[in-house]
């Protein structure tokens, strides 16, 4: 079973929110509201500074607090790439899962459910990419099973300087960020 | 003067709905097709087009999903987008759903600029413009008349009043942006930069970027390249006030005193020159007054730029060695918006002049030579013989303006010299934000005795006219076939996707009827847009049908550099490339170019830059809300020293006082370490005043409006805007 995560290479980021755009109109996310963002990270002090643009998003952590926390049961693991989802019918909108994201990655749609990234798992079985990662005009996203060590995303892990996001929280979360 | 009676309205209108019926009898079978087709089929479809929320035009595919607008995506087949879309275009769907578009036409009903109107039919908006223009023919001459247009959907319009008698027709594009580049490359290599740009970043081993913010700007291709000549681990070298995100992939950045480019430029070629590091072969083969050239720079020494700039001169000779190391495939990317301080065109020239050294014209990682796909145009009858010359260059004021001046026409239609402007008719440009001194624009609006905008959305530009027509988004509308020089020769189509939801209509049908009001029928020979692509693209042994379900085609394969075997040619009067210019010289301009120092901010007041933001095009996309929901506002940065002394808090609002004393709208702070203490910047755009925007209203601050100074460029009539100066007013 494959486990699928991120790889998001901020040297080629530019933060242009494509992404962001994609995964609204993909997903006809309400207006006010976003799946994905951009966060700018500035280092220093004028002129010698660095910057780092990170494309974040839900990281469909493999120690899943959002899901513990459920108390429906709608917060579950997807068989398929053991993505991180909600089921709509289920959620009553208590946010008990948006207090425990470390990430602030859900939002209450305004039809009363959590709403959040799925990987664009409706695209990913049928063969296609997320729509964040198919769109992006600088290729700076890869996305794949991190179990499968000749996949793209496993290669640029073994390869490359990365950092994942707030890693201290122990949920394990599979986006990795280049640097 | 301009009122027409309620009674005349009436009677008018009677004559037109019948007009309207008989139009409309001409295309039931398009009309009907597109309903049956679209709204009744479930499931997906998918249909190709290309965009139009910036000038780009790159190829996309619509979907459609159970006959409603679902999304839009990159074509694959398209060279522009690689089936890549930037944000604006992935968000162009929502200039479709936008609430505060323009529905019906609108005459107005109070003094200019009040935004007060009534809803009319297009029939009744037509006899309006005919009347008015028929009398101004008769009293001044069509060339009375004047056109401002941004992007191909003015070429209809444009062809209405050519046909009308104007040649009076002009864009922002080229005094307010791009004109100093082009003019500065035409008098160097014989030939303009061009749009797209004919830059080779993606095979680039060194690109300079001065002042370009690539990735902010976010003109897709060049985006595109941008990213894999860092991923080929290219020397980035960006020089700009700011620290942009193009500068964050920079290995080396210099943070330049604003305006003094060409001191840094003069000095780099210095270090090039005394180090002989540049193509010698190069230059001796296509070079002309190398050797006065090398003269003149030689007092530009590292040391001698250095107060001037701020840059190390030890850094200056590094980056110049660098850039020596990579030739031929190092580009110093000339820019896009280039109208700065007045001095452009020479600072242009001085880029060119440091690519010519690189020899980096014509070959790969440097300049291409564009080709583009050939289709026969339209077989129509000629146009009438201008009685007079153009307006907007009398005298030949600007020598070497290769281009129609916007701001020339404004001058004469303010000054009625050299001959009388009485209407203006804008299409699809916010003349408003896009030209500088708000005030000069209305002296000029109020000359006029008609005013026509068509657009659609309600910019401010449209707040000041008597007659606003809206326009079918692109999504809705055929618009002419598209091909652009680039790298290969492609054509595109556009096509509706989904219908106009109230009484927008297309460009070509606003054109055609109006010309047929003036009695300019015969200028249309064609019922309707699709006879018209049909018959073009018969010529090409294609058909409508058939470009419908591709979107695209591909032409021939053409070399594109020296090394394809482009044969090196340069329109210049000498025709070579010319380090020195003999005709600058004999037109009393500087034949090398020479660094002029700006004026300096006064104490207490800073610089005022404006650029882009990737998600947003000019002024035309605040009221997009899937563009809004990304940024609804601009912020001023200001750099943390600065904002220390000022007392001023991150995300606070304050309001931006000129030198002149106009107040800004309030805007938000932002605090940062990415900008030079002695300039603020913003984004342009924002701070929109037109009452009918009622999302974008009041979000933000306007540069344009704080831009009432500019300096104009001797050359070529640009305008420079980056010699603003503002301070700060809190808010109580």
């Amino acid at each position: 079973m494959a486990r699928y995560g991120m790889v998001i290479d901020t040297k080629k980021c530019v933060g242009c929110m494509d992404c962001v755009v994609a995964c609204k109109t993909e997903n006809n996310v309400p207006e006010g509201h976003n799946r994905d963002w951009i966060v700018t990270v500035v280092n220093g002090k004028f002129p010698t500074v660095n910057l780092e643009i990170q494309s974040q998003r839900c990281n469909h952590c493999d120690n899943t607090p959002c899901v513990a926390c459920c108390p429906t049961g709608a917060s579950h693991v997807h068989e398929v790439g053991k993505v991180v989802l909600v089921e709509h019918n289920m959620c009553i909108g208590c946010k008990a899962c948006l207090a425990a994201c470390p990430y602030d990655a859900r939002f209450i749609n305004p039809e009363g459910y959590a709403d959040k990234c799925t990987f664009c798992i409706h695209r990913v079985e049928k063969g296609e990419l997320p729509a964040c990662v198919s769109v992006c005009p600088t290729h700076c996203m890869s996305f794949g099973d991190l179990d499968d060590p000749n996949s793209e995303v496993s290669r640029l892990i073994a390869s490359r300087k990365n950092h994942q996001l707030i890693p201290e929280a122990g949920t394990q979360p599979r986006i990795f960020y280049l640097t | 003067m301009n009122s027409i009676s309620r009674r005349k309205f009436l009677k008018i209108s009677g004559f037109t709905v019948g007009a309207a019926a008989a139009v409309s009898a001409i295309s039931p079978v398009i009309k009907g097709a597109k309903k049956i087709n679209k709204e009744k089929i479930k499931g997906i479809q998918k249909i190709p087009t290309y965009c139009d929320i910036c000038f780009w035009k790159c190829g996309a595919i619509a979907y459609l999903k159970d006959g409603k607008l679902w999304k839009i995506e990159g074509h694959p087949e398209d060279p522009l987008s690689k089936g890549r879309l930037c944000p604006r275009g992935t968000g162009g769907i929502g200039a479709y759903s936008d609430p505060d578009r323009l529905r019906s036409p609108l005459i107005r009903t109070r003094e200019r600029g009040k935004e007060e109107w009534k809803e009319v039919t297009w029939g009744e908006a037509f006899d309006y413009i005919a009347e008015k223009m028929n009398k101004i023919k008769a009293q001044y001459g069509p060339e009375a008349v004047a056109f401002f247009a941004h992007g191909i959907g003015g070429n209809f319009l444009k062809h209405t009043l050519n046909a009308f008698g104007t040649q009076n027709i002009s864009a922002p594009s080229f005094a307010q942006c791009r004109g100093p580049r082009d003019v500065g490359f035409e008098l160097t290599f014989g030939d303009a930069i061009g749009s797209p740009e004919r830059t080779d970043i993606e095979n680039s081993k060194c690109l300079v970027l001065i002042g370009s913010h690539l990735g902010e700007n976010m003109h897709n291709s060049q985006v595109q390249e941008f990213a894999t000549a860092v991923q080929k681990d290219a020397t980035i070298i960006v020089v700009d006030p700011r620290f942009s995100v193009a500068a964050s992939k920079a290995k080396y950045y210099l943070p330049i005193k604003p305006g003094t480019d060409t001191a840094l430029l003069l000095a780099w070629m210095n270090v090039i020159v005394s180090e002989k590091l540049y193509d010698v072969d190069y230059v001796t083969k296509f070079g002309f007054g190398f050797e006065q050239f090398a003269a003149e720079i030689s007092q530009y020494t590292p040391e001698w730029a250095y107060p001037e700039t701020g840059i190390d001169p030890e850094l200056i000779r590094t980056t110049a060695r660098v850039m020596s190391q990579h030739k031929p495939a190092t580009l110093i990317h000339p820019g896009r918006h280039t109208t700065w301080y007045g001095d452009d065109t020479q600072r242009s020239r001085a880029i060119a002049l440091l690519n010519a050294l690189m020899g980096s014209w014509g070959r790969k990682g440097g300049f291409f030579f564009p080709t583009k796909f050939s289709i026969p145009g339209y077989p129509y009858p000629a146009y009438p013989e201008p009685a007079k010359p153009k307006v907007d260059n009398p005298n030949k004021k600007y020598p070497f303006a290769s281009e129609e001046i916007t701001t020339g026409v404004r001058d004469a239609t303010i000054t009625g010299k050299p001959y009388p402007i009485k209407s203006w008719f804008v299409y699809a440009t916010n003349l408003m934000n896009a030209l500088p001194n708000e005030e000069e624009t209305i002296k000029a609006i109020q000359n006029l005795d008609l005013m026509v905008v068509v657009d659609v959305i309600p910019s401010e530009i449209a707040g000041w006219a008597d007659v606003v027509l809206p326009e079918s988004i692109y999504l809705e509308r055929y618009d002419d076939l598209h091909s652009s020089p680039f790298k290969e020769q492609f054509l595109g189509i556009r096509q509706p996707v989904v219908d106009s939801p109230n009484d927008q209509k297309p460009n070509w049908w606003i054109a055609k009827k109006l010309a047929e009001k003036l009695g300019l029928g015969n200028y249309y020979p064609w019922n309707d847009i699709e006879e018209y692509l049909d018959f073009r693209l018969k010529k090409i042994g294609m058909s409508l049908e058939e470009m419908k379900k591709k979107g695209i085609i591909h032409g021939n394969k053409a070399p594109i550099y020296f090394e394809e075997g482009i044969v090196p040619e340069f329109a210049t009067p000498s025709g070579k490339i010319e380090f020195y210019s003999p005709q600058l010289a004999e037109a009393g301009f500087d034949p090398v170019p020479k660094y002029k120092r700006p004026e300096q901010p006064p104490s207490g007041y800073f610089r005022l830059l404006f650029g882009r933001a990737p998600v947003h095009s000019f002024s035309r996309t605040q009221s997009n809300r899937i563009l809004m929901d990304m940024m609804e506002e601009n912020e001023i940065w200001v750099n943390e020293d600065v904002a220390n002394r000022f007392g001023l808090k991150n995300a606070q609002h304050v309001r931006l006082k000129n030198q002149d004393g106009v107040v800004s709208n309030k805007i938000k702070v932002k605090i940062t370490e990415r900008i030079r203490p002695d300039c603020v910047y913003m984004v342009h755009g924002f701070g929109h005043n037109s009452k009918m925007l009622k999302g974008a209203f009041g979000k933000g601050a306007s540069d344009a409006q704080l831009i009432t100074k500019y300096k104009t460029d001797p050359l070529m009539g640009g305008t420079a805007m980056n010699v603003n100066f503002v301070t700060f007013e809190m808010e109580a």
